[in-house]
């Protein structure tokens, strides 16, 4: 039990102390996986809303696909990766095994099929009729899906937190691809295993809630704007009773 | 005659090979509030879905002021819609502001935004509504929010409205208002209306035409009167209300005057049949009069008079439905009053009186 209490008070003092190698690890891990999270997002919410909004030959077998890989096991994405980006391999000339870079590929591998299919569920379960009252009103094809997105958009938003969630948690593929190298590769997962390893479980439980603290502070920020646009903004309201 | 705004001839639509319409021809004139009156499924709003071109239909031709609009599809086919407007059952509102929601047919035709603001403001003056523009529409009650629907259908200025059942789910005075306004705000306008209903007695109160839809087909067309007077098939006597269907033959005629034995009862009923002749008439339990059996015998203005007894009463607050079995039933329609006041029960004897020209030869 002082272990976890102990735990807590290390998590305090390593996010005081500016300790330059903990905030190295900490940057990095919110760069690799927040830029994985926007181009899975980029990637994801136009794929899903493709999916939930056209009908095309091979549109389900891309779901099934998409969904199938929304389950992967990281690690299994994580050798797949290294043995196209490694030396050896058909993308090896790209220099990016043990890189950032290969960190980035493999979560946005990783993030953009959760992303896609949350997608695609959020819009399927908006009323489809709600697209065709926006194209009577003289809404084109475009600004209807536009109009559903908008409709969808807690789902949507969910989708990207679940993304985001998904990466910044991994640790398996990116040991694999990124190596776990100090100072250059070391997340604060693939970091939290090594602490572990060597016996320093004060520290790694220290991380490991640094990292809760981490995700709570993204998701209080992902799921405020989640629930805004169902109530008027606090300025608006404020214009308002002045009036 | 003016020339109809839209026209649509040899209009067909099916899926996967399953025709759900099937219509010769049909013209929305200028002005007028066309009812499509119909059992659920008989196909009135695909039917509406295909005159607003959100969906082409299989083959067939749709004119939209004199030109040809069936298959037009991208640039010219959203033009064309822009002119046109579509109202659901369900208010089917945007989750934001009541403002917001009125402003969509006008910010996706990108007007400057001086012109929205005046705009909506007008709309929701005119659906009562005013200083609503800042509620966010989960706080609308039913009717506020179908007047919300209104507002943003009526604010694009259409030439013409299309209305999918808008009334159905509104409590019975709220629904009553509201098409009373909604029915003033469209003759004031000079706005053609295309109006979907199953509903027989909203297609009368709505309706300056009533077009009769059976299985993807239009079975009757006319004005109300006509419709409810005159129906042309059993399944619109039926559908309209007239509740009372019998078959029989003709055993005399003469004079324009026929006899008819339904059962064995005679009848006589005003038309020009020739004997031995097979025919089905309707009777509307609104024409149908029920007095006390001991005066069943004196003669009255009304030509038809049977006694039998009461096999059902159901009672409906004012009003009260009344089978007599003479010996086929013959439902009636009463007041609530007069039922007490001739002390019918189920059981009871009970004469009947119609007049011959109540009924209606099909």
């Amino acid at each position: 039990m002082s272990t976890i209490l102990n735990a807590f008070k290390d998590a305090f003092l390593l996010i005081v102390h500016f300790n330059h190698d903990f905030y190295q690890v900490l940057f990095l891990s919110l760069t690799v996986s927040g830029i994985a999270t926007v181009i899975g997002g980029i990637i994801g919410i136009p794929l899903g809303t493709v999916l939930a909004e056209y009908e095309f030959t091979g549109r389900r077998v891309i779901l099934v696909i998409v969904h199938t890989f929304m389950g992967l096991p990281p690690v299994v994405v994580g050798v797949f990766t290294f043995l196209v980006l490694a030396r050896s391999g058909p993308l090896g000339s790209l220099n990016m095994i043990y890189t950032p870079t290969a960190m980035v590929v493999v979560q946005v591998i990783l993030a953009a099929p959760i992303i896609a299919g949350f997608t695609h569920a959020s819009l399927r379960a908006v009323d489809p009729r709600l697209g065709l009252q926006a194209r009577s009103l003289g809404a084109t094809r475009i600004q209807s899906i536009l109009v559903k997105m908008r409709e969808a958009r807690a789902g949507i938003v969910a989708a990207v937190i679940a993304g985001f969630g998904g990466v910044i948690s991994e640790v398996g593929a990116v040991l694999i691809v990124g190596g776990n190298i100090k100072g250059s590769t070391r997340v604060m997962t693939t970091d939290i295993v090594l602490q572990t390893r060597q016996g320093n479980y004060q520290l790694a439980l220290a991380e490991g809630i640094v990292l809760l603290i981490l995700a709570l502070v993204v998701n209080a920020i992902l799921t405020r704007y989640q629930e805004s646009g169902t109530r008027i903004g606090l300025f608006r309201r404020l214009a308002l009773r002045r009036d | 005659m003016l020339e109809p705004i839209i026209e649509a001839s040899q209009l067909n639509k099916a899926y996967d090979g399953r025709v759900v319409i099937d219509i010769e021809h049909l013209a929305v004139e200028p002005g007028e509030i066309l009812v499509f009156l119909g059992p659920s499924g008989a196909g009135k709003s695909v039917l509406l879905r295909l005159l607003n071109l959100l969906e082409l239909p299989t083959s067939g031709k749709i004119m939209f002021k004199g030109e040809d609009v069936s298959a037009v599809a991208g640039g010219r086919g959203l033009d064309v819609r822009r002119r046109m407007v579509m109202l659901f059952q369900d208010p089917l509102l945007f989750k934001t502001s009541v403002e917001k929601n009125v402003a969509f047919g006008l910010s996706v035709r990108r007007l400057p935004r001086v012109e929205v603001k005046q705009r909506v403001d007008d709309a929701l003056e005119l659906l009562g509504l005013e200083g609503s523009n800042d509620k966010v529409v989960s706080t609308l009650s039913g009717g506020e929010a179908q007047r919300v629907a209104f507002a943003r259908a009526l604010v694009v200025e259409p030439e013409v409205i299309f209305l999918d059942e808008p009334f159905s789910d509104l409590d019975f005075l709220i629904r009553r208002r509201l098409q009373n306004e909604v029915r003033d705000i469209f003759k004031g306008k000079g706005l053609t209306s295309v109006f979907v209903t199953h509903d027989h007695e909203e297609a009368a109160r709505m309706g300056d035409r009533i077009m009769v839809m059976h299985e993807g087909k239009m079975v009757q067309a006319g004005t109300p009167r006509q419709i409810f007077r005159h129906p042309e098939s059993e399944f619109v006597a039926q559908f309209v209300g007239m509740e009372n269907i019998y078959d029989g033959a003709v055993v005399s005629s003469g004079e324009g005057l026929a006899e008819v034995s339904i059962d064995g009862q005679l009848i006589e009923v005003l038309a020009d049949r020739d004997e031995g002749e097979t025919i089905t008439i309707g009777l509307r339990p609104e024409d149908v009069t029920l007095v006390p059996a001991a005066e069943a015998d004196s003669r009255a203005s009304s030509r038809n008079t049977l006694v039998g007894r009461v096999s059902r009463v159901d009672a409906q607050g004012p009003t009260a439905y009344v089978t007599v079995d003479c010996p086929f039933p013959v439902r009636a329609l009463i007041t609530s009053r007069s039922l007490e006041e001739l002390g019918i029960n189920v059981g009871s004897d009970a004469g009947i009186r119609f007049k011959a020209t109540a009924v209606h030869v099909i």
